[in-house]
């Protein structure tokens, strides 16, 4: 059995961890303090070619698995989860179009990005459909060449600085979750507009606004996939973007200890470096172990949706929910170990703790992955 | 044994809380968006005897007993914490030390104000190298003639910069004995000459309470502004951190209370999957342990009260109110985010606020770690 990453992998993370010391540590403070989309940063990924990573060549992109991206997100992650979520939201907001775009729809949405010319974002999320998605009311209905769309999404992610949006719509509502369609609709389109910006706790340098549709016409040539398999592409979407959630959760948490070992070493209190304490020596390892196992758990779950193995979707359930977890876990008690400095601006670590708590909310809530993974393990009752 | 609140205290809580909900809830949004301190609700709790209450009324205080200056704690906390530290450290840290060990003639000079609300009092123990080690103080005070000459740094020091700080009890070096120091209190009234406030402290949460720097260089005040015997310093502070514990354990209860009050609001109205996301398990079981722990937090904190009113030893019982009160409100605060989902990731919603106001409980006033090792110290380890 071969374990651990391949000589290709291990260089691709060396790199990115150089350029996130140097070029995206420096800017994470500042990014949380004004609240503004890092374009600096997206511009520097474009440069590195970060964007393309995981587009297949074809459309522009390197090919690479989501191992690989994992392994990137968990660099960024590390130092600044605003930074990783220009990949992440990417990642999500294209997956529909892998999955079940025609040649024609992924020649023409996907290259620009690949090359992070354009931003995509992936809406789901209703007021009244948040883990219940089948819930939602967003209606699209034929007429001739195009469907028009009303409804609103809340929530999301790059909401009017993307200029692609994959948007579900029920299609039939009564066929419920079967009568949910899926949608590539662009910025620009007719009777499609942006609402409130979202004042959030943490990932202040994402951008989260509501998506207003009031007779939005799109083409009909837009309609991803078939008709009524909407949902099923949503979820087969978040099965396959969870792993990626998970190693965001898993760079914060990272990050977030590496920094406050360093500290514990400087910190001296009673007359040595705090570090020499048992009471904390203790926290940091269990922090550690945590660390650990949700790195495997993302790794492994990542392999498995990379190889298509059965029984992915509940593992990279355990993965988002276990490396979040970990994540909200580990920066709480990192703010405890830095002590009052912990809790002020000027030190990463509120602010890490901060960003970390989305992690268990969004992208399917901790609390639907344990139903996920209790209907894998129990079957459905 | 009685566990009921005599009627004069289930009365006096009533008024509290109504207060709190008319003056204080509609306004703590904006108090915390804004940084605001509120002058006018301190006016207001001034009014009502709120910023005096354990001081006997020949001092300007309400001569309550610690049951009801705790009941009072909790009400205030439970509509916005920022205002609950503001009241807890101008009691306990800023006034006691003056009730404890003051002259009668320093009682009323600076007693009598601070207990009838009109100055605001401070406590600046706290140096950057000596947080939880505050035995490590490097602020040092000599005598020079009729004067102390105090040079030394105080950080995260709360109500010491508001425009009713008045004074500051200090902690300082006076001496050695042997190679031990001698630390002394001593009062340091606003204004003197060498006596800095830095700018506020931008903190995670707590935005409407006021915390600062303080900075003194050849700071000269009088020798009486010394604050009980030279010398006295240390066993001074560990008896009003003793008081100041059960104080925070109050303000803990009292968020604890808010996160689960909004958390049963919010999962008996939220539908998803057709009916009130209350009626899951994985919701209502997080609600039932959240309830658990309020309870289980209150009444530790009353008993550590009660011991102090019957004035019979209850530092070990302070130091448990302390830590499983302010270990209950994180959890709580985390949950409630967790039951809001994406809502209570934003600051439209009080959650947000509480999640960012919860974790300095952990660390103010005695860190967790600190209540252990006192707890460790009393079981003879």
């Amino acid at each position: 059995m071969q374990y651990g990453l391949t000589e290709e992998q291990k260089m691709l993370q060396e790199s990115i961890r150089e350029l996130v010391r140097d070029k995206v540590e420096p800017r994470s403070i500042e990014i949380d303090e004004e609240g503004e989309y890092p374009w600096d940063i997206l511009e520097l990924f474009k440069e590195n070619e970060i964007m393309g990573l995981p587009f297949e060549e074809k459309y522009g992109g390197q090919g690479a698995d989501l191992m690989t991206l994992c392994i990137v997100i968990e660099e960024i992650a590390k130092a600044c989860v605003n930074s990783s979520l220009i990949l992440g939201c990417q990642e999500l907001g294209a997956t529909p179009i892998k999955i079940a775009g025609s040649d024609e729809q992924k020649m023409k949405y996907l290259p620009p990005l690949a090359s992070g010319e354009k931003l995509c974002a992936f809406g789901l999320t209703e007021p009244e459909a948040g883990s219940d998605a089948a819930a939602m009311k967003t209606r699209a209905v034929k007429k001739g060449d195009t469907y028009i769309m009303n409804g609103s999404k809340c929530f999301i992610t790059n909401g009017g600085i993307a200029e692609t949006y994959c948007v579900f719509a029920m299609t039939d509502p009564e066929k419920g979750v079967r009568g949910i369609s899926a949608f590539i609709v662009e910025k620009g389109f007719p009777g499609f507009d942006f609402g409130k910006h979202e004042n959030k706790m943490g990932i202040r340098g994402s951008v989260t606004r509501e998506l207003l549709f009031d007779d939005c016409e799109v083409p009909a040539e837009n309609l991803l996939g078939k008709e009524g398999r909407g949902f099923n592409l949503a979820m087969m979407t978040l099965d396959r973007t969870r792993s990626s959630i998970g190693a965001q959760g898993l760079g914060v948490a990272a990050g977030a200890l590496e920094y406050t070992i360093n500290y514990m070493k400087e910190r001296v209190q009673f007359g040595r470096p705090i570090a020499a304490l048992q009471g904390l020596q203790f926290m940091v390892a269990d922090l550690g172990m945590q660390v650990e196992a949700a790195r495997q758990l993302v790794y492994r779950s990542a392999c498995m949706v990379d190889n298509q193995e059965p029984g992915f979707s509940g593992v990279s359930a355990m993965a988002k929910c276990f490396a979040t977890d970990t994540a909200m876990k580990v920066t709480t008690d990192c703010v405890q170990l830095m002590g009052g400095y912990g809790y002020m601006k000027e030190y990463p670590m509120e602010r890490m703790m901060r960003d970390a708590k989305i992690t268990q909310i969004y992208e399917g809530t901790n609390q639907i992955q344990r139903v996920v993974i209790a209907r894998q393990l129990l079957g459905k009752s | 044994m009685d566990y009921d609140l005599t009627e004069e205290q289930e009365l006096f809580k009533q008024m509290v809380r109504e207060f709190a909900l008319e003056e204080i809830i509609p306004r703590a949004e904006e108090m915390d968006e804004e940084g605001e301190f509120p002058y006018d609700i301190i006016t207001k709790m001034a009014d009502l005897g709120l910023m005096g209450l354990p001081f006997p009324e020949e001092y300007g205080g309400s001569g309550a007993d610690m049951v009801s200056f705790v009941i009072a704690l909790e009400e205030i906390s439970r509509a916005d914490a920022s205002l609950g530290i503001t009241m807890e450290a101008h009691t306990t840290l800023g006034s006691l030390p003056i009730y404890y060990e003051g002259t009668d003639e320093q009682k009323q000079k600076w007693l009598v104000p601070l207990a009838k609300g009109e100055m605001l009092g401070a406590f600046g123990l706290t140096e950057p190298e000596a947080g939880s080690d505050a035995g490590a103080t490097r602020t040092t005070a000599e005598l020079d003639g009729d004067e102390w000459v105090i040079n030394g740094t105080k950080c995260f020091i709360t109500n010491s910069g508001t425009e009713i700080s008045k004074v500051v009890t200090i902690t300082a070096v006076t001496g050695m004995t042997g190679d031990k120091k001698e630390i002394s209190n001593i009062l340091v009234p606003h204004g003197t000459p060498g006596f800095t406030v830095a700018p506020p402290y931008r903190k995670m949460g707590w935005h409407a309470s006021d915390t600062h720097e303080l900075s003194f260089n050849d700071c000269r005040v009088p020798r009486e502004n010394l604050l009980g015997t030279r010398g006295g310093g240390f066993r001074c502070f560990l008896k009003v951190l003793d008081a100041g514990r059960v104080a925070i354990a109050a303000l803990a209860v009292g968020l604890a209370r808010a996160c689960l009050e909004e958390s049963v609001k919010y999962a008996r109205e939220r539908v998803q999957f057709g009916r009130p996301i209350g009626k899951f398990q994985g919701v209502s079981f997080k609600c039932a342990d959240m309830f658990m722990e309020v309870e289980l937090a209150r009444e530790a904190t009353l008993k550590a009260a009660w011991l102090a009113d019957q004035d019979r030893p209850y530092s070990r019982e302070a130091a448990v109110a302390k830590l499983f009160a302010s270990e209950t409100a994180m959890r709580a605060a985390n949950d409630a985010v967790q039951i809001h989902g994406g809502y209570g990731y934003i600051e439209d919603y009080p959650v947000c606020r509480y999640f960012r106001d919860a974790k300095i409980l952990e660390i103010g006033e005695g860190t967790s770690e600190v209540q252990r090792i006192i707890l460790s110290r009393s079981l003879g380890l």
